[in-house]
């Protein structure tokens, strides 16, 4: 038929110009890189089985963490507020309660020997540079550094809670949340943002926060960019390898591997999607498409009937 | 005073007073359209149902929308899309249906140069639809200014400054349009003027300039075949409705009409639930920073032809080719010589000239996406050449054509 013909030369011309404008040329401004899932296969293995009980010594004595880490399930409060940590170490240091369940366990080991390394920023601490990362490297407690780096690790997994259970905030508060603030959750650096009785106390709020994202600066080099629409700007593929991998992306950055595991991973990217598009407004929306989609086939079809009836008279 | 009989139903109430049924009569039941045409006839009311949803869908973001350079952003990505019940619908629907909008403007636009419909007492209808497509063209840009995001502010920095018009550095006028030397709240303020008040209303008159223009010539058919409307008219009120050549608008056109309505509005709101992204582009889903030049500025899919025949020439060149590029169109109808009224795979070497002006089209918008490197530069080039050489061909083109 004549006019299917036509409708074909239409479809042909209008999806040529739609796949050339929209998956080609953005496969040709946006270079991509491969998921790896998030296995860090550039760290070294683990091959010793860690003892918890001497990881716990290790934790709270020669390895020091508590120095500067919170372990509030084990009953260790910070050593200092949020602000005064960020002005000593540019970051508050993360509570290690639940570090245990989100992050790799090859990544903590690593991270335990040699920070910089595993956060993949040691462009940032060359000798050159005069800089040390905050957070110094174990170098041993005596015995075997391997077999006392993977009792820490035994601990650390032991306060922690089952993984299933963390929730997809505290992933991003531990991953992201320190560094990058969301405004359409009204995530601040420094926590989510209590609702305050008196406009003081919510200035005295705000006023803190701009003084950690003043040490943020300084630590950074600029402000790290707020998340809300992140993860619509930037597509579930960049977000997931870029959270895997920022130097594979933006090579230089200073943002450090966080080295999530898989299913924090998940959870995190999770989060930046609500804050884009929350759950509940994915799911209107298609539940709305289908209510509309359903009238507009009804009235196709009586439209179809309408003229054919009245164009039996015509010709 | 006129004598005004009771009336005996609202209809003759309101007939009296309106003369509803002349107007119904003129605009509706006599008003005659060819038989011999396809569903491509179909895309004017399209079109005036997708201006329609955007005004609708508008009017509801209005309602929400801040045009303030600290607010406008969180406005549109926070309040409109996720604290206002179903400000997500209306968003989507303004959202793809300016995109839409312009892919069933260029559908009519190749319609029209196809069959020739802007010949023979219908250049008005080209002209004025060329107006029509210059305003929407200033509606679209306007609009994407407003949700002051990274590509609003970088093509509305690009764009305006091409009123510096190259090498004669007219930088006064610049910072005249933009009120201020960059983008800013002055900035943001005019064109949302712009947006809501101005150019929809330059919108709703072009529209009454282009379906007046279109009366007395009526619309073209498939073989542009010259009809006699009254005798044929004459035949259909006879009642001998299957001999004559024509067919009234309301109920006949009418029902085909909105058969093929239907079909597009499944289209248009599988776009707006499942398949937006292309809308929204996802630079301008980071807000407008004045310190962060994205790496690529690049307008929206309709403006991409016209942008690619600025890109690849050095400044001056390529302004007097843009500007050569926007006002061309406009020209058809008296850059066209032959006397034929036909399609254009009938009229010999137009039949060429159609079908490369087309396919130049879609090279340009293709060219003007991707980043202009190596070979896209090439062949960027090359088309913007070969789309001045069309226009300049055409009047030879055209008169060496043979009379049908």
């Amino acid at each position: 038929m004549k006019e299917l013909k036509i409708l074909a030369v239409v479809v042909f011309f209008s999806l040529a110009v739609y796949i050339l404008v929209e998956p080609i040329a953005h496969g040709v401004m946006h270079k991509t890189i491969d998921k790896q899932g998030f296995a860090y296969k550039d760290l070294p293995d683990v091959n010793k089985k860690g003892d918890a009980t001497r990881g716990k010594d290790l934790v709270m004595g020669a390895g020091a963490c508590t120095g500067c880490h919170s372990i509030e399930v084990a009953g260790i409060a910070p050593t200092m507020d949020a602000l005064t940590a960020s002005s000593s170490y540019g970051v508050v240091p993360p509570d290690l309660s639940i570090a245990g369940a989100i992050y790799d366990e090859r990544f903590l080991h690593a991270l335990i020997k040699n920070p910089a390394k595993a956060l993949d920023v040691e462009h940032k601490f060359t000798p050159d540079s005069g800089k040390m990362h905050p957070m110094s490297s174990f170098g041993g407690a005596g015995g075997d550094i391997d077999q006392e780096i993977a009792d820490m690790v035994a601990y650390l997994k032991s306060i922690a809670p089952d993984s299933a259970s963390v929730t997809p905030t505290q992933a991003f508060e531990n991953a992201c949340g320190r560094c990058h603030e969301v405004r359409y959750t009204n995530w601040t650096q420094m926590g989510e943002k209590p609702k305050f009785k008196k406009e003081r106390d919510s200035l005295i709020y705000d006023a803190n926060v701009l003084d950690y994202q003043d040490n943020l600066k300084k630590y950074m080099g600029k402000l790290p960019p707020d998340l809300s629409m992140k993860y619509g700007a930037r597509g579930e593929q960049f977000m997931s390898t870029f959270v895997e991998n920022p130097q594979g992306l933006l090579h230089g950055t200073s943002m450090p591997r966080v080295g999530l595991n898989a299913e924090s991973a998940e959870k995190t990217l999770q989060y930046l999607h609500d804050s884009y598009e929350p759950q509940a407004m994915r799911e209107e929306r298609d539940r709305t498409g289908l209510w509309v989609m359903g009238f507009l086939l009804i009235l196709a079809s009586v439209a179809y009937l309408w003229k054919r009836e009245v164009w039996k008279d015509l010709h | 005073m006129a004598n005004f009989a009771k009336a005996n139903s609202v209809e003759e109430w309101l007939d009296q007073r309106l003369a509803i049924r002349t107007i119904r009569r003129v605009m509706s039941t006599e008003y005659w359209i060819p038989k011999n045409v396809n569903f491509l006839w179909a895309m004017g009311m399209i079109l005036m149902v997708t201006f329609k949803l955007l005004l609708v869908s508008g009017i509801f973001l209005l309602m929400y929308y801040q045009p303030n350079v600290d607010t406008a952003f969180d406005s549109v990505n926070y309040t409109i899309m996720q604290d206002v019940a179903y400000g997500w619908l209306w968003r989507h629907v303004h959202a793809v249906g300016a995109s839409v909008v312009f892919l069933i403007i260029y559908i009519h636009m190749f319609t029209g140069i196809y069959y020739g419909s802007y010949k023979k007492g219908r250049e008005l209808i080209w002209i004025s639809g060329m107006i029509l497509f210059i305003t929407f063209s200033g509606l679209a840009f306007s609009g994407y200014m407003l949700p002051w995001g990274q590509m609003s502010y970088w093509a509305g920095m690009v764009i305006t400054n091409l009123f510096s018009a190259g090498s004669l550095e007219l930088h006064g006028i610049v910072e005249w349009v933009r009120g201020d030397y960059v983008p800013g709240q002055a900035f943001l303020d005019r064109f949302f003027m712009q947006h809501v008040l101005l150019l929809p209303l330059g919108v709703l008159g072009a529209i009454g300039l282009h379906f007046a223009a279109l009366r007395l010539p009526h619309v073209n058919n498939q073989d542009g075949e010259e009809i006699n409307f009254e005798e044929e008219a004459a035949k259909y009120k006879a009642g001998k409705k299957k001999e004559s050549k024509v067919m009234a608008f309301g109920n006949d056109f009418l029902s085909k009409d909105i058969f093929v309505l239907s079909v597009f509005l499944i289209f248009f709101f599988y776009l707006v639930f499942w398949h937006y992204g292309f809308a929204l582009d996802p630079v301008n889903l980071d807000p407008a920073d004045g310190l962060k030049t994205p790496a690529h500025i690049y307008p929206e899919w309709y403006f991409l032809w016209s942008y690619e025949i600025l890109r690849p020439f050095p400044k001056d060149p390529g302004l007097i080719a843009f500007a050569f590029s926007q006002v061309i169109l406009l020209l058809l109808p008296f850059l066209d010589r032959s006397p034929n009224v036909a399609p254009a795979n009938r009229r010999g070497p137009f039949a060429i000239w159609f079908w490369v002006f087309l396919v130049d089209m879609i090279v340009l918008t293709a060219m003007g996406k991707l980043p202009p490197e190596g070979i896209f530069n090439t062949i960027g080039l090359v088309a913007a050449i070969v789309f001045i050489l069309l226009w300049v061909a055409l009047p030879f083109i055209t008169k060496l054509e043979k009379r049908l």
